[in-house]
C-alpha cells in the first residue's frame, strides 16, 4: 500500500501548498534544524506542557513529542473540508435534539432503536431536556484522515470534550519563535485568536436566567489529569475560572464557586468531566469530582452546561456507522464528507466477513478510545489476529472494524533527514448562534516508520498545521 | 474574584517556597560550624534539625547527628515533608494547581527550579559539593522571587502570596531564634567567649544577616543586640517586625478591596502593634522564650484564620 505524500508525493516535486516552505527548507542548514527541534523540546517542557499517560510508571509528566515540519493545507482544501464539517456539525446537534425528544430518526427507521435504548453514552436523564439556546454539543473535534489528493473521510466525531486544543495552539506559539522569518515569508492563517472565540462562544450561549456579562468557568478533574495544563491553559486564556467540584455547590437554585469573598454565581460551564461524574445525585454517586445537583439547576434552565449531558450518544463508534444517514436524513443533503467504510460486527454478515478478514482490517471497540484495545490487522501477529477474533466473536457487539487505508503521510524530521509519516488531522468546531471553525487544527503524526496509530497516548506525536491564507 | 482553593494555593505555594530557601540557609549555618568548630558538630546539627522543625523524624530515622545525615534528612528526603526537595515538589504542585493566577514567567521559573532541583538532588550528595548544592538553591529560589515580584500584579493574587512568605518566614526566626535563645541570655555571658561567637554568628547566617549585622550595629556581636536585629529591626527582611508590617499591610489590601475585616485582621495587628511598640529590654523582661513560644502561637493563629475568613477550605 503506497501512502500519499502531501508535501512530496513524487520525485518530481513538492505540492503546491508546500512549495515555499520547500524552496525555505531547502536553504536550511540541517544541523540548524536539529537545533531548532532540540529548543522546541526545551520550550514545551518549560512551559509545561505534558501529557499523562496511564499506565506508565514515573511519567505522569510526559512530553508530547512535536515535529518542526508543518502540515500545509491550501486554502482550497481548507474550505472543502469546512463545508462537510459544518453539515456534520448542524447535523450531529440535530440528532440530539431529536434523540432527547421526538426521536423522529428511529420512528423513521434510519437508526436502529436498539443502538439507543442499549447504549451507556444515552442519557435517559436528558430525555425531554432542552439546553439553554439548545445547542447541545459546542465544542467539537472532528477526526479527519487523508488517502489522496482529493479523498478526506472522518474517521472519528468528538462531541463529549474533545482535548488537544491547547497543543493546537502552543504548536503555533513554538513555531513562530523558532521560525519567525517563515511566518513572513508564508502567509498562514491565524489561529490565537481560538480562545476568544471559545469565550465569546460559550457567552452567546449563556441561559436567560444570566443577567448582564455571564460568568463562565472550566471546569476541572483536578491536577492529576492527564489534560490538566490545557483545562489551565484555556481557563487562562479566556480569562475565566479554573473550577473544581471541591469549589462547586448549589445555592439557591445556581451552581456557584467558592471565592474568597462567598459564594458567586456560575452561568456557563465548561466541563472538561465526564457525564458519569458530573452530578453525584444523578449519575456516580461515588464522584467526588462534580457538583451534588447541578442536574436540577441544568433541567431548571439556570445554567449552560458544555457540552451538554448525554452528547456521547452521537460520536459513539456504533452511531458513527449511521453518520451519513444521520445527515441526510437532517439536512436533506448527502454527506458532503465521507465515513471510511465501517463493518458493524453486530450485525452477522459483517462479523463474518470481518472474522475472514481481520488480518487486513482495523477492529475497534465501540466504546474505546486512544487506541487501546483495537487490532491493526496487517501490522499485527498471527498470533494477536487469532487471539482478538477469539474476543472478538465473543462480543462481536462490542466491536466494529474498518478497512485499513493507506492514510496520508506528511514528513517529519529525523536524524536521517526528512522522512515520511502517516498523519490525522483535528480542526475544532465552536457551535453557538453560529458555527465557527478555527483554521487550522492538531495535526497527530505516528511517529514509527509505517505504523498508523497517531495516538498521543501510543506514542504518536503532534505538527503545527497551517491553512494558508491563498 | 478568587476562588479560595486558588487564595490556599497560593498561599502555600509560597510557604513551600520560602520553605526550600530557609532549609539551605539553615543546612548552610550549619555547615559553617562544623567547618569552624574542632569539636564536635553533632550538637550543632541537633539545634539545626530542631530549627528546621524536623528533630523528631530525623531521630526516628538516624541515630548520630551527623553532616551527611543532617543534610540528606533537610535537602534530599522525600519522606520529610519539609526537605528542600518535598518543599519545592509541593510548592510547584501548588503552583500547578493555581497556574491560572501566575504570570509565565513565575509559572516558568517555579518549573525550572522544580526541574534543576530533582536533577541536582537525585543523588546523595558528596559533602565537597554541599556549597554549590545550597547555592543552587538559593539561586533557583532567588530566581523565583524575582520572576514573581518583578511580573505579578500586585492584587489580592499577590496579597495571598505575600502572606504565605512573611508567615512562613517569621515563624523561621522565630524558631531559630528559639532553639538558641539560651545563648543569647545575658546571665550566659556577656564578655562572649570564642564559642558564643560561633553560636551568635551561627544565628546571624542562619537568617543570612551576619553582614549586614556589622552595617547596622557594632561590629562585636551582642547578644541583645543579635535579639533587637531578628525580632524588632524594621528594615531587617528576616525579622519578625518585618514580616508583620508585610502581613498588617496585605492584609489591609484585602479588607480595602473586599470592604470586609476579619478575625485575622485583628489578630495580625495586635501582634504588628506589640512588635512595632516592643523594646528588647522588655522581651528580655518577660522572657526570650516566653516571648517567642507566644509569638509562634499568635503566627500560627494568623495562618488558620486567614485560611478560615478566606474561605480556603
Amino acid at each position: 500500500m503506497v501512502a500519499f505524500d502531501e508535501m512530496l508525493p513524487e520525485e518530481s516535486g513538492p505540492r503546491r501548498p508546500y512549495s515555499a516552505y520547500d524552496r525555505w527548507l531547502k536553504e536550511q542548514d540541517p544541523a540548524r534544524l536539529t537545533q531548532k527541534k532540540e529548543d522546541a523540546e526545551r520550550v514545551f517542557r518549560k512551559t509545561g506542557i505534558t501529557f499523562a499517560v496511564y499506565g506508565e510508571l514515573e511519567a505522569s509528566e510526559r512530553l508530547i513529542p512535536f515535529d518542526i515540519v508543518p502540515r500545509i493545507i491550501s486554502g482550497s482544501e481548507w474550505r472543502r473540508l469546512t463545508q462537510g464539517i459544518e453539515q456534520r456539525v448542524q447535523a450531529l446537534n440535530a440528532f440530539l435534539d431529536d434523540i432527547y425528544h421526538r426521536q423522529e430518526i428511529l420512528r423513521a427507521g434510519r437508526v436502529p432503536k436498539e443502538l439507543i435504548a442499549r447504549n451507556a453514552a444515552f442519557l435517559p436523564e436528558m430525555i425531554g431536556v432542552r439546553p439553554p439556546t439548545g445547542v447541545y454539543t459546542h465544542i467539537i473535534g472532528v477526526d479527519i484522515v487523508r488517502i489522496n489528493e482529493n479523498e478526506f473521510y472522518v474517521l472519528e466525531d468528538n462531541a463529549r470534550t474533545p482535548s488537544g486544543v491547547s497543543y493546537m495552539l502552543e504548536n503555533r506559539e513554538t513555531m513562530m519563535q523558532l521560525f519567525p522569518e517563515l511566518f513572513q515569508k508564508i502567509k498562514v492563517r491565524p489561529v490565537e485568536n481560538y480562545p476568544q472565540l471559545l469565550r465569546q462562544s460559550l457567552a452567546a450561549v449563556r441561559p436567560q436566567s444570566a443577567k448582564g456579562a455571564p460568568t463562565i468557568a472550566v471546569l476541572t478533574p483536578g491536577s492529576y489529569n492527564s489534560a490538566y495544563f490545557e483545562h489551565a491553559f484555556l481557563a487562562d486564556q479566556m480569562g475565566v475560572q479554573l473550577v473544581e467540584g471541591s469549589d462547586l455547590r448549589v445555592v439557591d437554585g445556581h451552581v456557584t464557586m467558592r471565592t474568597t469573598e462567598g459564594y458567586k454565581q456560575i452561568d456557563v460551564l465548561y466541563r472538561r468531566v465526564d457525564d458519569a461524574f458530573l452530578d453525584p445525585l444523578t449519575f456516580r454517586p461515588d464522584s467526588a469530582l462534580g457538583v451534588p445537583g447541578i442536574m436540577d439547576v441544568y433541567r431548571a434552565g439556570n445554567i449552560t452546561i458544555a457540552n451538554a449531558p448525554g452528547t456521547g450518544i452521537a460520536d459513539d463508534k456504533a452511531i458513527y456507522s449511521y453518520m451519513p444517514e444521520i445527515i441526510e436524513f437532517y439536512t436533506g443533503r448527502k454527506a458532503i464528507l465521507g465515513n471510511i467504510p465501517t463493518w458493524r460486527c453486530s450485525e452477522p454478515d459483517s462479523l463474518k466477513y470481518v472474522l475472514e478478514h481481520i488480518a487486513e482490517l482495523v477492529v475497534k471497540e465501540v466504546h474505546g478510545s486512544g487506541g487501546y484495545g483495537m487490532l491493526v490487522g496487517p501490522t499485527a501477529t498471527k498470533k494477536e489476529c487469532a487471539d482478538f477474533a477469539r474476543k472478538l466473536a465473543a462480543r462481536p457487539w462490542n466491536y466494529i472494524a474498518q478497512p485499513t487505508l493507506a492514510l496520508s503521510t506528511c514528513p517529519i524530521l529525523t536524524e536521517k533527514g526528512l522522512a515520511p509519516r502517516h498523519v490525522d488531522l483535528r480542526p475544532y468546531v465552536l457551535v453557538s448562534d453560529r458555527i465557527q471553525i478555527v483554521p487550522g487544527g492538531l495535526t497527530r503524526v505516528a511517529l514509527k516508520e509505517g505504523s498508523l496509530v497517531v495516538n498521543s497516548s501510543q506514542g504518536g506525536g503532534t505538527k503545527d498545521t497551517w491553512v494558508l491564507d491563498d | 474574584m478568587l476562588l479560595g482553593r486558588t487564595a490556599n494555593g497560593l498561599y502555600w505555594m509560597n510557604r513551600y517556597i520560602e520553605r526550600a530557601e530557609n532549609m539551605a540557609r539553615l543546612v548552610d549555618a550549619g555547615l559553617r560550624m562544623a567547618l569552624t568548630r574542632t569539636q564536635s558538630t553533632s550538637e550543632e546539627w541537633h539545634s539545626v534539625l530542631l530549627s528546621a522543625g524536623s528533630e523528631q523524624a530525623f531521630a526516628q530515622k538516624y541515630k548520630d547527628y551527623t553532616v551527611g545525615h543532617a543534610s540528606d534528612f533537610l535537602l534530599r528526603d522525600t519522606s520529610n515533608p519539609s526537605s528542600v526537595m518535598s518543599s519545592i515538589e509541593t510548592a510547584r504542585h501548588n503552583a500547578r494547581m493555581v497556574r491560572t493566577a501566575l504570570t509565565r514567567e513565575t509559572w516558568e521559573s517555579i518549573n525550572d527550579a522544580w526541574m534543576s532541583l530533582k536533577r541536582i538532588l537525585a543523588k546523595p550528595i558528596d559533602e565537597r559539593d554541599l556549597p554549590t548544592v545550597l547555592d543552587a538553591i538559593k539561586r533557583e529560589t532567588a530566581i523565583i522571587r524575582g520572576s514573581f515580584y518583578g511580573t505579578m500584579l500586585r492584587n489580592e493574587i499577590f496579597d495571598f502570596s505575600q502572606l504565605g512568605t512573611y508567615v512562613e518566614r517569621a515563624d523561621n526566626t522565630a524558631r531559630i531564634l528559639d532553639v538558641k535563645y539560651y545563648v543569647l541570655l545575658p546571665s550566659i555571658s556577656w564578655v562572649g567567649s570564642t564559642l558564643d561567637n560561633y553560636q551568635w554568628e551561627s544565628i546571624l547566617r542562619s537568617v543570612s544577616a551576619h553582614r549586614s549585622y556589622r552595617w547596622v550595629y557594632d561590629a562585636d556581636y551582642k547578644p541583645t543586640n543579635i535579639a533587637d536585629y531578628l525580632i524588632l529591626n524594621v528594615r531587617m527582611p528576616r525579622s519578625l517586625t518585618f514580616c508583620y508590617r508585610f502581613i498588617a499591610e496585605h492584609l489591609k489590601f484585602l479588607s480595602d478591596d473586599y470592604g470586609e475585616r476579619h478575625a485575622c485582621h485583628q489578630t495580625a495587628e495586635r501582634t504588628h502593634a506589640m512588635l512595632r511598640t516592643g523594646s528588647i529590654k522588655d522581651i528580655f523582661d518577660t522572657g526570650l522564650h516566653e516571648f517567642l513560644v507566644d509569638f509562634i502561637r499568635d503566627n500560627t493563629r494568623v495562618g488558620d484564620e486567614i485560611a478560615q475568613n478566606y474561605r480556603f477550605y
